[in-house]
C-alpha cells in the first residue's frame, strides 16, 4: 500500500490569515513518491505559503491536506527544508551545522559527526568542514545548507528558492549536483523558484500559480528522463519547453499596461 | 600604499594633536584669566598631585576596582539569568518588566539610605549600589538579543522538532551573545562610576577606609583640587581598564564567527 499511496495530497485546500482575504484557494495537488514538482508563479502568489503548509509550519484554513497519509505536523521527520537564505548559524562550523538536525533528535555525537562528514563530503566540501559560514562563498553555504537537510535522509525535500540568491553559473552548477544527490537519495522533492529555466532543467512536472487568491493556473509536465546533463540545456526541446511555461506565466500576470 | 600607510599614521596622531592643543588651550585660560591653582590647576600640577598622593590612590583604586569588579560580575551573572527568564515566557516578561524599568527609573541616590540600612556600610554597600546601575543595560541587551533570533532559524528548529531547551541553549542564547556583550560593555563603563558614587555615600561612613569616592571627599574637604584632578585621572584609567577588558573578553567569545570581525579592505 506504502508503495502507491501518495507522499502530498491536497485537497481543495485554502488557506487565510485571520479573518484576511484568501492567500490560497482550492488547491489540488497530489504529489507521488519521486516526483519533482515545482511551482512556480508571480510574487506574492502563495508558492512559498504551500511549502510552509506542507512543513506543518503554518495551519490552513479549508480543505485537507496530508503527508505520507498523516497530518503535517506528524510527518516532520520524514521531510527537511531548504530555506532561499542556507540559515546556516553563523557561531557552528560548516561540520556542526551540517550535524545539527541529527543533534537535536538525539542523534549520538560520534555517529552525527560520521553522518555530517559523509554527507559534506558528498556535495564536495570535504575540505572546508571547519569553516564558519561567513568564510564561505554563497554557493557554498547553500551547499552546507543541503547536506544538512540530508543528513536526516528525508522522504520529502522541500526547497523554497533555495539557488535564488546564487549567481546563474552557481545556480546551474547546484542544479545539476541537486539532481545527482537525488539520484542517490532518492527523495521526492517540492521545489519553488521564479526561474523558468531551472524549473524545466529540475523538475518532472511544473505547476504554474496565479495571484490574489493564490490558486493553480496550469501544469506542465516535463518528460525528459534523469540524469539529466548540463547539454539537456541547449537542446531545441528544452527551449520549447521553457517558452511553453513562459506563455503560462504571460497568461497568468496578464498584459503589461502602462 | 603610501596614502594607506599616512592615513593610517594620521589616525593615530589626530588625538594626540588635538590633545596637545587643549592642553594649550588649559594653560592659555589659566594665564588670561589668571585663576589660582586651587580653582584651576595645570595639568604639570595634577601631575606632580598625582605623584605626591600615589601611595594613597593606589590603595584607593584597589579598593574601588574591587567594589565596581564585585558588582559588575554580580550584576552580568544575575543579569544573565534575569534575561533567560524574561526571554523564555512571555508572561513573565509582561508581568517583570514594567517592573526592572521602574527600578532604572528610580535614581540610586534616592536608594542609597536604604540600601545602606539593609545591605550595611562599606563594601557590601558599594557592591550593592555597582550591582544596580550595572544590572538594567545587561537585561535590557540580552533580552532583546534572545527575543531577536533570526525568524528562519527559529523555523529550522521547529521543523526539527526542537524542545524549548535546545532553542534555547543551540538557539537563542548563542544569537543573544552579541548582545549581552554589548550590555557587559555599557555596563563595563558604569561599575567603576557606580563603585565611586558608592564609595562617596556609603563609604565614609564605614570608617575612612574608602577607595576614590572617599579620597575625592577628603580631597574636597581639604580644597586640595589638584589632588582631586588626579584622582578623576585616576578613576578614567580604572574604567579604560573594565572596558578594555571586556573589549577582549568580547573579541574572545565573537571574533571566530561574527561580522563584526570580519576583515575588510579598508
Amino acid at each position: 500500500m506504502e508503495a502507491v499511496s501518495p507522499i502530498v495530497k491536497f485537497t481543495s485546500l485554502q488557506k487565510r490569515y485571520g479573518d484576511g482575504p484568501l492567500i490560497l484557494d482550492d488547491i489540488n495537488l497530489v504529489v507521488q513518491r519521486d516526483d519533482f514538482v515545482t511551482l512556480i508563479g508571480p510574487s506574492g502568489c502563495g508558492k512559498s505559503t504551500v511549502l510552509k503548509l506542507v512543513s506543518g509550519l503554518s495551519p490552513w484554513s479549508g480543505g485537507t491536506l496530508t503527508v505520507a497519509g498523516m497530518k503535517p505536523r506528524e510527518a516532520r521527520n520524514r521531510q527537511a527544508f531548504i530555506f532561499q537564505d542556507a540559515t546556516l548559524l553563523p557561531w557552528l562550523t560548516a561540520q556542526a551545522n551540517a550535524e545539527l538536525p541529527l543533534r537535536l533528535r538525539g542523534v549520538a555525537a560520534a555517529e552525527r559527526e560520521a553522518q555530517a562528514r559523509q554527507m559534506l563530503e558528498l556535495v564536495g566540501l570535504g575540505k572546508v568542514s571547519g569553516y564558519y559560514p561567513r568564510q564561505l562563498s554563497g554557493g557554498m553555504k547553500m551547499r552546507v545548507s543541503i547536506a544538512r537537510a540530508l543528513t536526516l535522509k528525508p522522504q520529502l525535500l522541500l526547497l523554497d528558492e533555495p539557488f535564488g540568491a546564487l549567481d546563474e553559473m552557481t545556480r546551474n552548477r547546484l542544479n545539476e549536483e541537486l539532481l545527482a544527490l537525488r539520484t542517490q537519495s532518492r527523495f521526492t522533492a517540492m521545489f519553488v523558484t521564479h526561474s523558468v529555466a531551472e524549473a524545466v532543467f529540475l523538475s518532472n512536472r511544473i505547476v504554474v500559480m496565479a495571484a490574489a487568491p493564490g490558486r493553480f493556473h496550469g501544469e506542465v509536465g516535463v518528460d525528459f528522463s534523469y540524469p539529466r546533463l548540463p547539454e539537456l540545456r541547449e537542446r531545441p526541446e528544452f527551449q520549447a519547453k521553457v517558452n511553453e511555461i513562459s506563455r503560462l506565466l504571460h497568461e497568468v500576470e496578464g498584459p503589461v499596461r502602462v | 600604499m603610501t596614502m594607506k600607510k599616512t592615513s593610517r599614521f594620521l589616525i593615530w596622531m589626530l588625538p594626540v594633536v588635538s590633545g596637545l592643543l587643549f592642553v594649550a588651550l588649559w594653560y592659555g585660560v589659566r594665564a588670561v584669566s589668571g585663576l589660582k591653582s586651587w580653582i584651576l590647576p595645570t595639568p604639570l600640577e595634577i601631575m606632580q598631585a598625582a605623584w605626591q598622593e600615589r601611595g594613597r590612590l593606589f590603595a584607593a583604586v584597589g579598593h574601588t576596582a574591587l567594589g565596581a569588579l564585585g558588582g559588575f560580575l554580580l550584576a552580568a551573572v544575575f543579569a544573565f539569568f534575569t534575561s533567560m527568564l524574561l526571554g523564555v515566557s512571555r508572561i513573565l516578561r509582561a508581568s517583570l518588566y514594567p517592573w526592572l524599568l521602574m527600578l532604572q527609573m528610580t535614581p540610586v541616590i534616592v536608594l542609597t539610605p536604604v540600601i545602606m540600612l539593609w545591605a550595611g556600610p562599606g563594601m557590601p554597600g558599594i557592591i550593592t549600589i555597582t550591582w544596580l546601575i550595572s544590572f538594567f543595560p545587561i537585561v535590557a541587551n540580552m533580552t532583546q538579543g534572545l527575543l531577536s533570533a533570526d525568524l528562519n532559524h527559529v523555523a529550522l528548529f521547529r521543523m526539527c522538532n526542537a524542545r524549548r531547551l535546545q532553542e534555547m541553549r543551540l538557539l537563542r542564547l548563542p544569537s543573544a551573545m552579541p548582545y549581552y556583550l554589548t550590555g557587559l560593555r555599557i555596563a563595563a563603563a558604569l561599575a567603576p562610576t557606580g563603585a565611586i558614587f558608592g564609595e562617596y555615600m556609603v563609604g565614609n561612613s564605614s570608617g575612612g577606609t574608602g577607595g576614590l569616592g572617599f579620597l575625592v571627599y577628603s580631597y574636597n574637604t581639604q580644597i586640595k583640587i589638584p589632588a582631586l584632578f588626579a584622582s578623576a585621572l585616576t578613576s578614567c584609567l580604572l574604567g579604560f581598564i573594565f572596558v578594555a577588558a571586556v573589549s577582549w573578553l568580547n573579541w574572545a567569545v565573537l571574533h571566530k564567527w561574527h561580522d563584526s570581525f570580519e576583515r575588510t579592505d579598508h
